[in-house]
């Protein structure tokens, strides 16, 4: 593995507190997962390839914006991994790339209309902002 | 003074490796009393132990310091050597300069620096060390097993066998345990009844054994091969002795409505009942929770029908006190609860079961008569999805389940799934794994059967949620190889529930001081090499109680233990620990701090005369302990005010010498 996948395992391993080599590749956590045929990669393989130092292709997916954070997954895990945890870490390592914002201020106005709640809005604009 | 020898082992490279073995040597050379001082590859072989006989000779030793490993695992060894050279055993002391010193250090001048100063405790004790001489105790010939499964019957039966008296504990109405309620038995699929019912009739007709059915054992008292022992036999309400097992009562009784534990309460029974038709000791037992007779004193339907007159509303539980020289336990273990699991809906359906529940629903004897049918609508299932791992292989900070692997359920799984497609060919049946584990005599020869002759369906992956809809259940599952979520209509979900130590091996475990896992499971007293022998003298384990294990190794290990216990019984002495307590009459006041503390209740009080310097006489009471119920653990010796108890052996003045020596 290379040293810039190393220190970025390392990093999402520090963020979540999450030990990826405690799973057991029983995968419970795709099989619970509610937002599955949503996510490009599941949560089970997430567990897989941050443990691989596999992380860039997760920080480009769609994937991480899929999960809903409904800590399904966190709750049924028989190993108590918490993969959901790990998919936070992960978002977090793509917000905090400088101009990685997933939402910016200006997105605001345009995303306000009488269907959506507002509060909706203002929580996917914390989750993407950093 | 002593003329001390100090023998350093190597260990090969296990000491050598991080202590300079010559160095420790040669710095011991200087210690009081040392006249000798040599090291040696491997003490414990016969070539070591001759250097110390020869030593002994030479230099006229009367003590021994051997620094090598563990006291448990060679003091015996090297305490033999010195009473082969004519030395008493007990003058030779070990230093543990392995588990404690080259095993836990890295560094080279910290393992030897620490091996010297072990090495200076142990002859600052020996050279207060005097001979001690054990003494002898008597065997009571006759072995405990409690538990009656399959583990607590062959046990039963083999030491029987060897022409020793054998009294069994059956906390239920019958023996027979788990297998009794199982349909068929992996890998070679013979009925479970068919093979344990012989067995059980053999245990009933042996006159060497004795069946205490519906009864547990309240009091342990005593020591290996003296064990006094108080039975609770609990009220069955029924004469053991006159009732014939006719069954007449049980089809009389008008209370229906009691569930039936030997069917998992997936049926009733009567509120006198008889568990199952081959049941031993075939007798009938009313359950006061139940009996309106008991409960409010209107029925007696049973009495009246009872031809033997064996009915008997007043009975009391009854108490008898025995003695034992051996006691194997034997108290097997039980499905986990399924209350925490609440996303596989076994508290929302009937139709989710484990998979004891669906053992009895395929036995002939069970509450469909070996039909399989839904327990909710009595349908046949036409899909059957199998979950495995349910509860066991969970990490620690998991509060659902337990950390280690069931191991009988990859093989039951199977067992099932094939018998299952076996009698109902159009039946789909789909096995959710994680690993399937055939570690087994043809094991995984039966489960490639399970999948390429009967066609069951393996997928990798767990189901995450059960729901029912409907009269179906929707799993929701993942398939790991294909890398997708599944959602399978089925009509019977299956759950693998991990297994546990009975509940009963806990309160047993403190009643004889044996000792247990975080699991509850029975230690052995080596894991390999001693595998049925608690670390508690004369206690042996027989079957799950030790771990989870299937049939044939219980039964391979009922043996083991049953042959342990004839090893013991055919003794009629056991040399006795001579490292007890005793107290100095003179220093004693009487004040039952010792008697208070004791565990084996070894020490007594006696009266005793004492003549005073002036020639007065007075009587004071003295702490006396029995050397053979003491086991040496030196709790007196710690709670006694004035310092009159101590310890052969392991005196206080010599404890202190060690840590002087250990601190100069």
């Amino acid at each position: 593995m290379s040293n810039s996948k190393k220190y970025l395992r390392e990093e999402i391993i520090r963020i979540s507190g999450v030990n990826p080599k405690k799973c057991m590749r029983c995968g419970k956590c795709s099989a619970t997962c509610p937002a599955y045929d949503e996510m490009e990669y599941h949560p089970h393989q997430f567990v897989y390839m941050v443990e691989n130092g596999n992380i860039e292709p997760l920080l480009e997916s769609e994937s991480l914006y899929r999960c809903l954070t409904c800590f399904a997954c966190v709750e049924r895990c028989p190993r108590s991994v918490e993969p959901a945890k790990l998919v936070e870490a992960v978002r977090l390592a793509a917000v905090r790339k400088q101009g990685n914002n997933r939402m910016t201020a200006n997105d605001v106005p345009e995303l306000i209309d009488d269907e959506t709640p507002q509060q909706l809005i203002v929580s996917a604009f914390r989750k993407y902002t950093k | 003074m002593q003329r001390i020898g100090v023998f350093v082992c190597w260990c090969g490279s296990n000491i050598a490796g991080t202590v300079d073995v010559v160095a420790v040597a040669e710095a011991l050379k200087k210690e009081p009393g040392v006249v000798f001082s040599a090291n040696y590859q491997y003490m414990c072989s016969q070539a070591g132990q001759d250097l110390i006989k020869q030593a002994v000779k030479e230099h006229n030793l009367t003590g021994i310091v051997v620094c090598s490993c563990s006291p448990r695992m060679h003091e015996a060894t090297f305490r033999k050597t010195a009473a082969a050279a004519g030395l008493n055993p007990y003058m030779v002391e070990i230093a543990n300069i392995r588990e404690q010193c080259s095993w836990v250090h890295k560094e080279m001048p910290i393992g030897t620096e620490k091996a010297i100063i072990l090495g200076k405790a142990a002859i600052a004790k020996v050279n207060l060390n005097v001979p001690l001489t054990p003494g002898e105790s008597p065997v009571t010939k006759r072995a405990l097993v409690i538990g009656g499964g399959i583990a607590g019957i062959q046990t039963a039966l083999d030491i029987a066998d060897a022409g020793f008296e054998v009294d069994i504990v059956e906390k239920k109405p019958t023996i027979g345990g788990k297998m009794a309620q199982l349909d068929k038995t992996f890998p070679t699929l013979d009925c479970a009844a068919c093979i344990l019912t012989p067995k059980m009739v053999d245990v009933a007709q042996n006159e060497k054994i004795r069946i205490f059915s519906y009864s547990e054992v309240t009091e342990v008292k005593g020591f290996v091969g003296n064990f006094d022992v108080k039975i609770k036999k609990k009220a069955r309400y029924v004469k053991e002795e006159l009732c014939t097992g006719c069954g007449a009562c049980t089809e009389k009784c008008p209370m229906k409505k009691v569930p039936n534990d030997f069917n998992l309460n997936m049926d009733t029974k009567r509120a006198i009942y008889i568990p199952f038709a081959q049941a031993v000791p075939k007798v009938a037992t009313i359950d006061p929770d139940y009996c309106n007779m008991l409960k409010n004193g209107k029925c007696g339907v049973c009495s009246k029908v009872c031809t033997a007159g064996a009915i008997d509303y007043t009975q009391k539980d009854e108490f008898i006190e025995e003695k034992y020289g051996a006691i194997v336990v034997a108290t097997g273990f039980n499905p986990i609860s399924m209350d925490k699991f609440d996303e596989f809906a076994y508290n929302q359906s009937k139709d989710v079961i484990t998979s004891l529940e669906f053992e009895r629903l395929t036995n002939a004897a069970g509450p469909t008569a070996g039909k399989l049918l839904r327990p909710s609508d009595g349908k046949h299932p036409e899909k059957i999805v199998f979950v495995q791992c349910v509860g066991s292989r969970c990490d620690a900070c998991n509060e659902k389940g337990k950390e280690y692997c069931s191991k009988i359920c990859c093989m039951y799984t199977a067992k099932h799934a094939m018998l299952t497609r076996d009698k109902y060919p159009d039946t789909d049946v789909t096995v959710f794994y994680i690993d399937v584990r055939t570690p087994g005599k043809n094991f995984d020869e039966f489960y490639r059967r399970a999948v390429e002759e009967y066609g069951v369906h393996y997928i990798k992956g767990m189901v995450g949620k059960v729901s029912p809809e409907g009269d179906k259940l929707m799993v929701q599952a993942s398939d790991l190889l294909d890398n997708k979520q599944l959602k399978i209509e089925a009509d019977l979900v299956v759950l693998a529930a991990a297994i546990e130590p009975d509940k009963s091996a806990r309160p047993l475990a403190t009643m004889l001081t044996a000792s247990m896992d975080t699991n509850d499971f029975f230690t052995e007293a080596h894991p390999k090499l001693r595998p049925v022998e608690s670390p508690t003298a004369g206690v042996f384990l027989s079957g799950a109680c030790q771990g989870p294990k299937d049939i044939p190794e219980t039964v391979a290990q009922a043996g083991a233990a049953a042959s342990k216990v004839i090893g013991l019984l055919a003794k009629d002495k056991l040399t006795g620990n001579p490292c007890v307590a005793h107290s100095n009459e003179l220093m004693c006041n009487g004040c039952s701090s010792c008697e208070r503390v004791c565990p084996y209740g070894a020490i007594t009080y006696e009266d005793k005369e004492f003549r005073m310097p002036d020639r007065t006489t007075q009587i004071r009471r003295i702490a006396v302990v029995n050397p053979a119920v003491c086991q040496g653990c030196g709790c007196c010796t710690v709670a006694c005010p004035s310092g009159a108890m101590d310890l052969k052996g392991f005196a206080s003045e010599q404890i202190m010498a060690e840590v002087d020596a250990i601190c100069k």
